[in-house]
């Protein structure tokens, strides 16, 4: 990898394999890292093992804790900035990629992690999405993919997928699903991952790959609301939603290439990587450039 | 459901809004979910899937689009109906004003809720507040009864000829829109016979004559008299709120004012207060009258246009009247309904003095000692030979 890879972070990863090597902690160091060990979420929510696997990530490549902000939108992902014993910014539902933009201008050299949810990244705040991807802005975005409003009672979200069930498409959703991934691809982000809930330490090394890559780093981690998806879509219980998440899943060598995502089948890993001059540096070298230093 | 003989019901207040928006039966419901409003949308969204309703319903991916594809629809000529709380309504504004000024008769419920931030979802005014200057019609409703009564005149409002403005139906978040209360409801033949088929006003679908909505109106055109003739309507909208409230009332039995005073004839002091905190406030009044103390009290039902002729009339003889804000205007002299009641009082003669007080922000418990207490500042300052100093008073502010 080259120097769109920030190497300070890299000590532990072997040259060949772009994702950096994890260790799993142990719950005690884990919980050092939380405010409460009490949840907010419900019984059977994945968020707490997609939060978990975000601070194994953190542990793992020894980031500062003090250099390290945590930016996210409002939804029950959003309430992660209660628990992660960081500097966290509880935005506005949509604004999260936004504010996070602001942070990362105003300190390059901090690690700035976002986490929404897929109605606060693809719904109301998808025109942030495009644009933060656009700019290669050295962010780590990630969406708690549940496929639903949770936060608000389960409605459909834009990543509900046709014919499933919500309180407002009470006989099936009409609209097509976005592939998130695709579109954060598609607009220009430089490191695209996919990981689920069941599949815990691909997670946590996703987390990790994405945040020291320098550019705009987007992980969709497919995650579980039994409370309200599953309830209103074959059934709410948890480990039979996680057992699917391992059943759907297929490893991104072994999924058709150019394939889209499908209800029941779906790559999951680095989907996409690619270097290209990030926004703070080239802002950075722009400045340089304007008052005549180079 | 249909509604063929008018029965009392128990609902939340969502859901008698949700009722009122069946009957009414628009053409066209676009909304995004926000707590405490999303039972109405997600109700509303049961009787289009269950084909009780002939309502085109989009769900659209934030309240900036709701309120955009309200626009759309409303001009295009459809009877359009929303629903929003807090943040939702925060990210309309851009297109509240646009819509007033368009003209368009859109109806939305709004469920109070604190505006960010922190983050906090119970019920206070400043979502609907802050929107005062918008040029929307605002109604603020009491109790479940009130909201569905509110929420049925609003369409005639809006859609009435010496007023075509955007109304906003009022209710407290939660204390309302979450518990259950009573509510008797009109039969749907009835509810269609009061509010009558739609006639849009130059229609963008009206492809014969075609219009062009909202173009430019810069330096040498008609904006400032745009926005006069806004202000008319306004004006006249005062007269067509009590016009409508009159024949709602042959209708329900329910009469409705600008205002809604209480035991005010002959108070010498007086509380203003908004929305399901009235209730309270009446019952320390009946208290206070009891003990021999001239207290009364006055609900704020439409807040724009602002009736302030009425107030005068109602609570302009008080010695001291205390205006209870459940939202403030950081650094002005009190909250917004102070302000307005404040100026509305300032011709009396003599002019009662007017304290500011600020409770409930952010669903803050009012307790009635806490209202006791707010009258008594006002008996003393009645007492008192000079005036009072008028700094705002919180009510149940922590000490610590
Ligand atoms: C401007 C605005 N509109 C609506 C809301 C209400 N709201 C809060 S969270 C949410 C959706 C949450 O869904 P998602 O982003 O998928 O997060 P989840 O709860 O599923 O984790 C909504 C609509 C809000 N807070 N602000
Ligand atoms: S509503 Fe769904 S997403 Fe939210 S905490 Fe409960 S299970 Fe998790
Ligand atoms: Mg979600």
């Amino acid at each position: 990898m080259t120097a769109l890879v920030d190497e300070g972070l890299l000590e532990h990863a072997p040259d060949d394999v772009r994702l950096p090597k994890v260790t799993l902690h142990a719950t005690s160091e884990i919980r050092d890292h939380l405010r409460s060990p009490k949840t907010l979420w419900c019984p059977g929510c994945s968020n707490g093992i997609v939060t978990r696997a975000l601070i194994d990530a953190i542990l793992s490549l020894k980031l500062d804790p003090h250099r390290t902000c945590i930016v996210a939108g409002i939804g029950c992902a959003g309430r992660i900035t209660s628990y992660l014993d960081y500097s966290t910014v509880h935005t506005t539902h949509g604004r999260a990629l936004a504010v996070a933009t602001g942070a990362k201008a105003a300190d390059p050299s901090m690690h700035v992690i976002v986490v929404m949810g897929d109605g606060d990244c693809a719904a109301i705040g998808g025109n942030h999405l495009i644009h933060a991807a656009r700019r290669n802005i050295d962010l780590t975005a990630i969406v708690f993919n549940n496929s639903i409003y949770g936060m608000t009672g389960g409605q459909m979200s834009p990543t509900t997928f046709e014919g499933d069930n919500s309180t407002t498409s009470p006989y099936g959703n009409i609209e097509q699903a976005f592939d998130i991934c695709e579109l954060a691809r598609a607009a220009g982000a430089t490191f695209v991952a996919r990981g689920t809930s069941w599949a815990y330490k691909q997670l946590v090394e996703l987390f990790a790959g994405a945040i020291v890559h320098k550019g705009f780093a987007f992980v969709e981690a497919q995650a579980i609301c039994p409370t309200y998806y599953g309830r209103q879509n074959r059934g709410a219980d948890p480990t039979e939603m996680l057992r699917r998440q391992r059943d759907r899943s297929v490893p991104v060598a072994k999924y058709e290439p150019g394939a889209p995502r499908h209800h029941d089948s779906y790559p999951v890993g680095v989907l996409h990587h690619a270097e290209r001059v990030e926004y703070t540096a080239a802002y950075a070298a722009l400045q340089q450039r304007a008052q005549g230093r180079s | 459901m249909t509604t063929e003989q008018a029965t009392i019901l128990a609902v939340t207040g969502n859901e008698a809004v949700a009722e009122a928006m069946r009957q009414v039966n628009p053409d066209v419901v676009a909304a995004y979910p926000i707590t405490p409003q999303t039972e109405i949308v997600q109700i509303y969204a049961q009787f289009v899937a269950d084909g009780k309703v002939d309502t085109e319903f989009i769900t659209a991916e934030s309240e900036h689009s709701a309120m955009s594809a309200a626009i759309g629809s409303a001009a295009a000529g459809a009877r359009t109906m929303t629903a929003t709380s807090s943040q939702g309504f925060a990210l309309m504004w851009e297109l509240l004003f646009v819509a007033a000024s368009y003209r368009l008769p859109i109806v939305m419920a709004n469920v109070n809720r604190a505006l960010s931030g922190p983050i906090n979802i119970h019920c206070d005014h400043s979502d609907s507040m802050g929107g005062r200057d918008c040029g929307w019609i605002q109604l603020y409703g009491e109790n479940h009864q009130e909201a569905y009564d509110n929420h049925v005149m609003a369409v005639r409002i809006a859609e009435h000829a010496d007023v075509r403005l955007p109304v906003m139906t009022m209710i407290d978040g939660y204390v309302i829109s979450g518990a259950i209360g009573p509510m008797e409801s009109l039969t749907d033949a009835q509810v269609q016979e009061f509010v009558g088929p739609y006639r849009p006003i130059h229609p963008m679908l009206d492809s014969k004559h075609p219009v062009t909505v909202g173009p430019f109106d810069g330096l040498h055109g008609f904006y400032m008299e745009h926005k006069a003739t806004q202000q008319q309507a306004m004006e006249r909208a005062s007269r067509v709120i009590d016009e409508i409230a009159a024949e709602y009332a042959e209708l329900s039995g329910r009469r409705y004012g600008l205002i809604d005073a209480y035991r005010t004839e002959d108070a010498e002091v007086a509380i203003v207060v908004v929305g399901s905190t009235a209730g309270t406030t009446r019952m320390i009044v009946d208290k206070l009258r009891a003990k021999g103390v001239r207290a009364g009290c006055v609900r704020v039902r439409a807040f724009r246009p602002f009736p302030a002729a009425e107030y005068a009339e109602a609570i302009g003889h008080c010695k001291v009247v205390g205006v209870m804000d459940r939202s403030d205007s950081f650094g002005a002299q009190g909250g917004q309904v102070f302000l307005e009641v404040r100026s509305a009082l300032y011709d009396c003669d003599p002019r009662p003095q007017v304290l500011p007080f600020i409770y409930g922000l952010g669903g803050r418990d009012i307790f009635p000692a806490n209202i006791e207490q707010a009258f008594t500042v006002l008996r003393d300052a009645a007492k008192r030979k000079t005036k009072t100093t008028v700094e705002r008073r919180y009510l149940n502010l922590r000490e610590e």
